[in-house]
């Protein structure tokens, strides 16, 4: 189970375990990266012809020497006199120039190709997962925790992809193709530039490393920064009024302050590391300027060599100070795959048994047999409640705020599993039951009307294509909701923003009866909305209740007087009990709670009828 | 993009001018060391070509060590200097950015969406600051090495300079006109991803109905429709930016092979010496990152100016609620005696033809007298609450504190009076002691500690593991909605206002602890203005007047006797209450 603490993962920045995970989904691609490989090696060797040919050109045309022994295989191939002479190297490496542009395009797009191929299955596999896990996981991790891992989580990964992964193969590859030139060069020239290499690299690393700490405060204080501001605009008002404007300035410029410190510190990082870097690569050329061109005079090296072994210094430690940059990515990406893979192994609890019982398709008795059920623990929400509900039949349950009755629904809907006792349809245990065929038995109207981002259509049909526009129409009829739809711009295709905040609270509620009739459910959960529309909508929902139930087993958490009435059982729930059960009058009678609660919740509801346009009352 | 919108800058920029024209000297030593490099390399060929003296190879050498080292120097004090200035210039400009924030009105809060301003304040800053740090530097930098190293290799061979210089503006070309679709497929992955992170909030958000319905798998489905766009877009990117660094590196070695080809054949024809042959590949490659650079700048500065433009319309805002021409700034104290006068309200985002939210209401609250407002949800008695300390701006006479306008107050002055408990708590991340003493952050500990006591914190503050300085909210002790309420309502007692405006302010405390807190309140409140908001009568049977408001309107006056013996809608919340109680206890 995931915590706030994952959110502080700090990792290293290589870690075998997470990697081989995370190579089991570039696995699929292997001849993709083997492809890449093979282009990032060719475009390597394209990249390190400029000074070799420059070698070639000085030594044989600009300033040959007697005696200077032929190098390299290209000087049996190429004329003897100058001009063609050179106009061959230009050419050769014009097209070693073109190939290293294709080689290179290609080595990065298949590379990408890969990452993001990958990264589409990690997400994919986090996002089936989630849909799998019982919803008891969701009421203890905050769903936007759960959205930074299907997306800044794998982002992170995609980015070491991306830049790490696609230079680290071709940095070294590059470095790999100068060492050995520089070997066949002059391998003692080649040693002495070598011995810069471990002074960068310490140089670079040790870099890293002073800068990481400024960066966290950086970090840090970017986020006070933000948490200050969040805070201070969505609470400017009691800044306001509490005449703290200028404590607020003050308190802003010092929390500034510490963002602008701890940046110039890593600002300071910088403007020492890049001119030390600068300086030892440069000591290298020094060395190969002094004893390279004692030798020259001596007529141990030729002068084309010298240039070369001044160009190749320069590019030499390139790769290494690119490889060092990488670090932090590398950090953050595997602190990200260690929360990814941490919510990939949460196991799914609750799903459908390995030999599920057959569903039958005429409707059969809903009865809770002596159901205990706690959210956590041995808090009972619900404590032996039985009760029985025969097919065809309308049931009320009704109580106050807290009294088990949502908790009711979603154990028939097995959201959770009870920890005694049983829940049975047509006299089979519920967790006997394959869960989505269970599941697509209820038409459901929970009491927020959730909507959608999307058309007004897809909202009613959620995606399932076996609803035909006819049904969506024939629902939207039947619960007076095609009039409002009309009215829309687009009618049933007006696209929706998030939540479907351009309805009304009323509007939204008649979308998720449609939705539950559209597939034509053998039974109905409805848990009424409680809060208050206006008297036209609250007719229409009204009348709209009326088709919902006809011919159908319904369960509905009540709160319209209107909806208990026409009730063939009313369920009193109170305190986690089932306290009295019965039809309207006879529970009036009772003068217990259900007396008590009419009074309370219900009494006022009574609409006069004359309020009531007549073309909706004779629904 | 405005021009006039860039000027705007200039006084950021001409705080710093001496750090600024110091740094751009110091630039100039930097380069001038930078270009002496491939001249002491075309020496040391040029001689090693005619021999020389060792000693002459080991001063070439020194000269090259110490010309490295002075330019290191120059670089680290470069660096130093100019980039440090754009940190010091964006600090600068976002405490001028809050400045201004603090200044303007609730509504205007409410029209722009708080992550809209959070954006401009983090990401158009950070704009602005690498257009003039980075983007400062490196056009400088650019600008300047171009022009000496253009005047020197003119010096050693015009021809070959020219031909040598062909490909460059073709880099800076490719530079922007990459840069600037590089960008734009780099929007549309962003948006994509904003796409997808709605998907997977709403899926999880809506996460009962998709079980309910058993849609997981079309809800896999559309995720994977997405998903796919977005590595679609990803890869359209990588088509560019694939491409983008090897068409650059391409363009980069033609410029050496036209340098080899034609600067090759210009040594044999004794043109140029060997020497001027090395110092132009050297001099290419010092060129090389200058003409990526200038590329990069114009990016830089585009984007740098869109977003400026998008934080000069927050620090030009001008504010909605201020001290005007109408204030008298003689008035330095508040009696308390409110009146609303044929009050007509709406807010400024509602449209003209919709109703008022408080209609035609006249209502007299006399210093030292407390009133309660009851009435169902949306009536309008938050709104009311929040008119008189000008959150909102009602017309102007229609709300009159000690018989003048409420603008006639100075802002300052009438706020002070006034000890606001708002119906949605808003505390802040910090020490309760903080909290508590928000707005008097003066009080003596004693203060705070009778106001906790007021308050009903006292034994809450003996549980807390730190007492008074227990740092509560994000990344601290998080409160119970009763104790944030009893927090907010100590921190209004604190400042002994002359009107206290209790909105709502007990619902989520007990009636044992409100009736307790009720008592003491009556106590200090005394010869003091108090306003309840609240749906309780208990909470506000005791007060001296009492209005039951619906639909903006007035409905029922008196106090609680009188309602009560009058039948209206207040008994009838009166009985229900009564029942509640009984049923609680059942």
């Amino acid at each position: 189970m995931s915590n706030a603490q994952d959110d502080e993962i700090v990792g290293k920045a290589y870690d075998g375990r997470l990697m081989r995970r995370l190579l089991g989904y570039v696995r699929p691609y292997r001849w993709q990266v083997a492809l890449a490989t093979a282009a990032a090696v060719l475009h390597s060797g394209m990249a390190v012809v400029g000074p070799y040919f420059n070698q070639i050109l000085i030594d044989r045309y600009l300033a040959p020497r007697q005696g200077a022994q032929a190098h390299n295989f290209l000087d049996r191939y190429l004329p003897h006199k100058p001009n063609p002479g050179i106009e061959v190297i230009a050419l050769l490496y014009i097209a070693a120039l073109m190939l290293g542009f294709l080689f290179d395009f290609a080595q990065t797009y298949i590379m990408q190709w890969v990452g993001q191929h990958s990264m589409f299955d990690l997400r994919r596999d986090l996002f089936g997962h989630l849909q799998r896990l019982q919803i008891a996981f969701f009421d203890q991790n905050p769903i936007g925790r759960m959205v930074t891992r299907v997306t800044n989580d794998v982002q992170a990964l995609n980015d070491m992809i991306a830049s790490a992964l696609v230079a680290f193969f071709d940095d070294s590859f590059v470095l790999i193709f100068i060492v050995v030139i520089l070997f066949h060069y002059d391998w003692r020239l080649a040693l002495l530039t070598l011995c810069a290499l471990p002074l960068i690299t310490f140089a670079a690393f040790y870099f890293r490393r002073a800068v990481r700490d400024s960066y966290r405060r950086m970090r840090a204080a970017l986020a006070r920064i933000n948490a200050f501001l969040q805070e201070h605009i969505s609470g400017m008002a009691v800044v306001q009024v509490f005449n703290r404007e200028n404590l607020a300035r003050e308190q802003f410029r010092e929390i500034n302050r510490a963002h602008r410190g701890a940046w110039i510190d890593a600002v300071i990082a910088h403007a020492i590391y890049y001119p030390v870097v600068d300086i030892l690569s440069n000591l290298a050329v020094a060395g190969i300027l002094l004893f390279g061109g004692t030798w020259v005079l001596h007529g141990r090296l030729t002068p084309g060599i010298l240039v070369a072994f001044i160009m190749y210094a320069q590019r030499f430690f390139r790769p290494i100070q690119d490889l060092s940059e990488k670090y932090n990515l590398m950090q953050s990406a595997m602190a990200s795959s260690e929360r990814i893979f941490k919510l990939l192994d949460t196991p799914v609890t609750l799903a459908t048994p390995p030999q599920p019982a057959p569903i039958s398709n005429s409707p059969g008795r809903i009865e809770f047999d002596h159901v205990w059920f706690a959210y956590k623990g041995e808090d009972w929400v619900l404590q032996d409640v039985s009760f029985s509900i025969e097919p065809g039949s309308t049931v009320a349950v009704v109580g106050h705020t807290g009294a088990g009755k949502t908790t009711l629904i979603s154990l028939l809907l097995r959201f959770y599993d009870v920890q005694r006792g049983a829940i049975r349809l047509g006299g089979v245990d519920i967790r006997h039951l394959d869960l989505q065929q269970l599941r697509r038995r209820f038409g459901v109207v929970l009491q927020d009307p959730y909507l959608f981002s999307g058309a007004v259509a897809h909202n009613i049909r959620l995606g399932e294509a076996e609803i035909s526009d006819e049904a969506i129409l024939h629902a939207s009829r039947s619960v007076n909701l095609h009039e409002f739809i009309e009215e829309l711009p687009q009618g049933y295709d007006t696209v929706l923003r998030e939540r479907g905040n351009e309805l009304s609270t009323g509007q939204k509620q008649l979308v998720n009866f449609a939705r539950a009739l559209a597939p034509n459910p053998p039974y109905l959960i409805l848990d009424e909305a409680t809060s208050s529309v206006d008297t036209d909508t609250e007719l229409r929902i009204r009348a709209a209740l009326n088709h919902l139930v006809k011919d159908r087993t319904s369960i509905i958490i009540a709160h319209r007087l209107s909806t208990i009435q026409r009730a063939d059982q009313i369920l009193v729930m109170h305190k986690g009990r089932l306290r009295e059960q019965g039809a309207h009058q006879e529970l009036l009678r009772l003068h217990g709670i259900y007396w008590r609660l009419y009074r309370l919740q219900y009494k006022d509801q009574e609409l006069p009828p004359e309020a009531a346009p007549a073309s909706l009352l004779t629904t | 993009m405005s021009r006039r919108q860039l000027y705007s800058l200039f006084p950021y920029l001409a705080r710093y001018r001496g750090r600024i024209g110091l740094g751009l000297l110091i630039l100039l030593c930097n380069i001038t060391a930078s270009v002496s490099i491939p001249y002491i390399l075309k020496l040391v060929f040029d001689h090693l070509q005619k021999g020389m003296s060792a000693r002459r190879l080991w001063f070439y050498a020194g000269a090259f060590l110490g010309i490295i080292l002075a330019r290191a120097g120059f670089q680290y004090l470069q660096r130093l200097i100019l980039i440090t200035t754009s940190r010091y210039i964006e600090y600068d400009i976002r405490n001028d950015l809050l400045d201004r924030l603090v200044l303007l009105s609730r509504s205007w809060f409410q029209r722009m969406r708080t992550g809209e301003i959070m954006a401009r304040a983090t990401n158009d800053l950070s704009a602005v600051r690498n257009m003039l740090g980075p983007g400062l530097m490196y056009s400088a930098n650019a600008l300047v090495l171009f022009v000496f190293v253009l005047a020197i290799m003119l010096r050693l061979d015009r021809q070959l300079t020219l031909i040598a210089f062909v490909p460059a503006p073709f880099v800076i070309l490719a530079v922007q006109w990459f840069g600037k679709r590089i960008h734009e497929r780099f929007e549309r992955i962003q948006s994509m991803f904003a796409v997808l992170a709605t998907k997977v909030e709403e899926n999880l958000a809506g996460l009962r109905i998709i079980r309910a319905y058993a849609r997981e798998e079309t809800e896999m489905a559309a995720f994977d429709d997405l998903n796919r766009e977005y590595i679609r877009r990803n890869l359209r990117l990588v088509l560019l930016s694939g491409a983008f660094d090897p068409l650059l590196a391409s363009l980069l070695g033609l410029a050496m092979v036209l340098v080899l080809w034609f600067g090759g054949r210009a040594v044999i024809r004794h043109q140029i010496t060997l020497g001027d042959y090395v110092a132009f590949n050297a001099y290419m490659m010092l060129m090389s990152w200058p003409m990526i650079a200038m590329g990069w700048v114009i990016n830089l500065v585009q984007r740098g100016s869109a977003s400026w433009i998008r934080l000069r319309e927050i620090m030009t805002q001008a504010p909605e609620i201020a001290d005007g021409p109408g204030t008298d700034h003689r008035l330095t104290r508040v009696t308390g005696t409110l009146e609303f006068r044929h009050l007509n309200f709406r807010f400024p985002e509602d449209s003209s033809e919709a109703p008022w939210r408080l209609c035609d209401l006249s209502l007299q609250v006399p210093a030292g007298t407390s009133l309660a407002i009851v009435g169902p949800t949306g009536a309008g008695k938050s709104t009311l609450a929040a008119l008189v300390p000008r959150l909102y701006e009602a017309a102007p006479g229609s709300v009159r504190l000690d018989g003048r306008p409420l603008a006639e107050f100075p802002l300052a002055i009438l706020r002070q009076s006034i000890g606001l408990v708002p119906q949605e708590t808003f505390l802040f991340s910090d020490s309760l002691r903080n909290n508590i003493a928000f707005g008097r952050p003066d009080a003596s500990e004693a203060e705070i500690r009778a106001a906790a006591e007021v308050a009903g914190l006292a034994s809450d503050l003996e549980r807390f593991p730190a007492g008074l300085e227990t740092r509560i909210g994000e990344r601290g002790l998080t409160l119970s909605g009763g104790q944030k309420q009893r927090v907010a309502i100590a921190r209004a007692v604190l400042r002994q206002p002359r009107i206290l405006i209790l909105d709502d302010a007990l619902s989520s405390v007990d009636t044992i602890t409100e009736e307790h807190i009720l008592e003491r309140l009556r106590e200090i409140m005394r010869g003091r203005t108090t306003l309840f908001i609240s749906h309780r009568i208990s909470t506000i049977r005791h007060a001296d007047n009492i209005v039951v408001l619906d639909h903006g309107r007035i409905i029922e006056a008196g106090d609680h006797s009188s309602l009560i013996s009058r039948g209206g809608h207040y008994a009838g919340l009166y009985e229900k209450q009564l029942l509640e109680e009984e049923l609680q206890t059942v």
